[in-house]
């Protein structure tokens, strides 16, 4: 088959009018909050040397934030904010998605725009201002007749460097629930589906290179003093923004929106849920790549409706308990607790996706390694990687109180490459999945934990509090709970960490619902 | 009957912050001068002799530290500056145009500022364009980098005439431009300063233009007015600096004078 006949390429141009849409949507909310906020900032700030100096100043703070953190930041603040708003004025807003990205966007926008117009409207000729005072102008007359077409050419300079940032920088939105073209991007990772990738990628580069060129075309005319090419850039950028726009808009907001956080198995099992709605005659749409810090949150205000996550994830990082009770109780427990904030726990899927330490089975045979009991004795002279939150996660903390574990090099990895790292011995240990498929096809082993220091992760099926008396969702979903054991999980995540047409989450969801379907 | 002065500077005193130093710089020192209505004064001097600074207070682009600028009888300080400004001309060194702006629109500028009907503007933009004798049709829409340096300074007369000022400002008007043209440009202006009745005030370094031009010259050095009076009452001025700066024009008369007459003997 060849490259380009490969049906993902299809799959991936089905999603583009919403992605892109929805990237076009937010980037350009966020340009113009910029706008808005930078250009009468700079123009106050122009004379004033200190304000200047202070507002550069925190303008390049804030570009030295990675523009992951910097989103990531907003939705605690903006959820932090709406509860407050209801408590005092009776009205909340959604912390999610589209407002956060919108704000943490704008404000990455913002250095350009100020140095910019600052340096534009300093830089016009002193004997110039003088003139415009001469012929009667008052200084409001001077700044808008005189002073600020004449820095316009060096302002669209820095709308247009703002501009391409925020379109390139949109693609980190995913992960707070803002549909981008970085859900190509982060799906494309999760599930090694390099074609993704590579589509979001150039999608997002081509959108940045289409407004960059318009805009240059605008800010040559202003320069140039030729209305042609400004024009020509004006109607360039209007038919983008209205050829990206309509077809979004016009698509019918679905009713229920499945949540998956960043990783396959959750691609996967929020594509079977999809399906399952739709099967059931539900309106269903996915919001993928949501953080793990997010996703619950997103739940709790209703800006999802459904999801799966772990039962030891939430205890521990959601609620921050301590204790470890056997795994019935802390289900029950965990239930109790979720229905306080409205949530209910609809039930467990049939398998756990805990963290694990793993090794090749024939390194921890060779030095005689299969619980953790043994594994701490050779741990100074091993190198550990684990994903990018395990390290700070409570669990980490637990196993190295439990054991006493001492490593002599600890790593952050992308998770779908860690496999690969400790079978090929880059390191010897990962803090693995149990459910991860390439455990089986590596030959790794994965330890016994005899302390029981790592709680159980019963992937458990979570319902909005709107869901909460929604009968037909309900039904619809009844099928799947204590279905699917870890064997088929690992099979279906081994399938879809494949790298062919049918490794794709849907196509995968449609394998495992086969399978479980017909038990 | 002796009229009253148009433009009166009394005892005016104007210095500046001298860039790090605490010390202030002294621009203008003590400087009192009358200007009548109808008169065309020149003020000559060296670069930083005070006598820009002297132009802008009467304006007030810049206010004095003491003393006292009075325009038709009021003191500057107690009029709008803005509508002050509206209701004299000025001129800048080298055009000061808006490069932004055509022609017209930087002709008519102060007349939008004062609220006119637009059919009076234009009416009034095309008045002017034959006043500094302007191609019409080819320059009202042009952009200022697309005109001669000549064509650029009728462009800014006209734009201080268009609002039908008594007064006119005038910075170094000429000095930027070749002689043939300045020569030109001169005459025609003291030919207008005439027919229209105004009162200009015109800042040069150039003695000889200003003999040429002005009914009346003030000399300033170093921020002080050393000497004032008609062509013929400055070259009896006792002044040497009056004297250093009437050498040059006399020397240049006295050569070109040899020089045609050789000629035509020849």
């Amino acid at each position: 088959m060849s490259f380009l006949s490969d049906p993902r390429w299809r799959d991936a141009a089905a999603h583009l009018p919403d992605y892109l849409g929805s990237h076009v949507q937010v980037s350009l909310a966020a340009l113009a909050l910029g706008l808005v906020i930078s250009l009468p900032l700079a123009i106050l700030a122009r004379n004033h040397a200190v304000s200047r100096g202070i507002l550069l100043g925190l303008a390049s703070v804030v570009q030295t934030v990675p523009g992951l953190a910097l989103l990531a930041l907003f939705y605690p603040l903006l959820l932090a904010i709406a509860s407050l708003t209801l408590r005092w004025f009776g009205f909340d807003f959604s912390a999610f998605g589209f407002l956060p990205a919108m704000l943490a966007l704008a404000l990455y926008s913002m250095l350009p725009v100020l140095r910019n117009t600052i340096t534009g409207l300093n830089g016009v000729d002193p004997a110039l201002l003088e003139a415009a005072q001469g012929v009667g102008m008052t200084p409001r007359q001077s700044l808008f007749t005189v002073e600020l077409p004449l820095a316009l050419p060096v302002i669209m300079a820095g709308i247009r460097t703002s501009a391409v940032w925020v379109i390139g920088t949109a693609t980190l939105s995913t992960p707070i629930g803002q549909t981008s073209l970085g859900n190509y991007i982060f799906a494309g990772l999760q599930t090694q589906n390099w074609v993704l990738v590579l589509f979001g990628c150039v999608a997002s580069a081509l959108l940045a290179l289409a407004v960059d060129q318009f805009l240059t075309l605008i800010e040559r005319g202003l320069r140039e003093r030729k209305r042609l090419h400004t024009m020509l850039g004006s109607v360039g950028i209007a038919v983008l923004v209205t050829a990206t726009l309509i077809p979004s808009m016009a698509r019918a907001p679905s009713t229920y929106v499945v949540g998956a956080k960043t990783f396959a198995e959750q691609y996967v099992l929020s594509a079977l849920i999809e399906q399952r709605l739709q099967a059931a005659g539900l309106q269903a749409s996915t919001r993928e790549g949501l953080g793990s810090s997010v996703i619950f949150l997103a739940l709790a205000a209703n800006n999802i409706d459904v999801y799966v996550d772990y039962s030891g994830t939430l205890w521990l990082n959601q609620f921050h308990r301590t204790d470890m009770p056997p795994r019935e109780r802390l289900l029950a427990e965990l239930k109790e607790i979720l229905a306080k904030q409205d949530v209910t726990l609809l039930g467990a899927l049939g398998f756990e996706n805990a963290y694990a330490l793993v090794m090749p089975r024939q390194r921890a045979d060779a030095l005689g390694i299969h619980s953790i009991t043994d594994l701490a004795a050779h741990a100074p002279t091993l190198s550990i990687a684990g994903d990018y939150e395990f390290f700070s996660r409570p669990e980490w903390t637990a196993l190295q109180k439990a054991y006493g574990l001492s490593f002599r090099r600890q790593r952050q990895m992308q998770p779908d490459f860690m496999y690969a790292a400790v079978a090929s011995g880059d390191v010897d240990v990962i803090a693995g999945y149990t459910s991860e498929g390439r455990i089986k096809e590596y030959d790794l082993e994965t330890l016994a934990d005899p302390k029981h220091a790592i709680p159980p992760y019963d992937a458990v099926l979570l319902l909005a509090p709107r869901r909460a008396h929604d009968a037909a969702l309900q039904e619809a979903l009844k099928p799947l709970l204590e279905r699917i054991d870890i064997a088929t999980m690992r099979e279906a995540n081994l399938r879809a960490s494949g790298s062919n047409a049918n490794s794709s989450p849907a196509a995968v969801a449609r394998w495992l619902w086969q399978r479980i379907g017909r038990q | 009957m002796a009229l009253a002065p148009l433009i009166a500077y009394a005892h005016v005193r104007k210095s500046f912050a001298n860039g790090h130093d605490a010390e202030r710089v002294t621009a203008v020192d003590d400087v009192s001068l009358d200007i009548a209505a109808g008169e065309f004064l020149a003020i000559v001097g060296a670069s930083g002799s005070g006598k820009s600074t002297l132009l802008r207070l009467a304006n007030r682009l810049l206010a004095p530290d003491s003393g006292r600028v009075m325009v038709e009888g009021e003191d500057v300080r107690d009029v709008d500056p803005v509508r002050l400004r509206r209701c004299m001309g000025y001129v800048f060194q080298s055009g000061g145009l808006f490069p932004h702006m055509r022609v017209a629109d930087n002709i008519a500028v102060t007349p939008r500022l004062l609220g006119w009907p637009a059919a009076e503007i234009a009416a009034r933009v095309d008045e002017l364009l034959e006043l500094v004798r302007l191609d019409r049709s080819l320059h009202r829409d042009r952009l200022p980098h697309e005109l001669s340096g000549g064509q650029q300074q009728r462009v800014g007369v006209a734009r201080a005439l268009a609002a039908r000022p008594r007064i006119m400002l005038m910075d170094e008007p000429f000095g930027a431009l070749d002689p043939l043209t300045r020569d030109t440009l001169g005459d025609e202006y003291r030919a207008l300063h005439r027919r229209l009745a105004l009162t200009t005030v015109m800042v040069t370094h150039d003695m000889t233009a200003a003999l040429l031009l002005a009914d009346r010259i003030a000399v300033m050095r170093a921020g002080r007015v050393v000497a004032q009076g008609q062509p013929a009452e400055l070259s009896n001025n006792n002044e040497p600096y009056v004297a250093e700066l009437l050498r040059t024009p006399r020397r240049q008369a006295e050569r070109l004078n040899a020089l045609l007459a050789g000629a035509s003997a020849g």
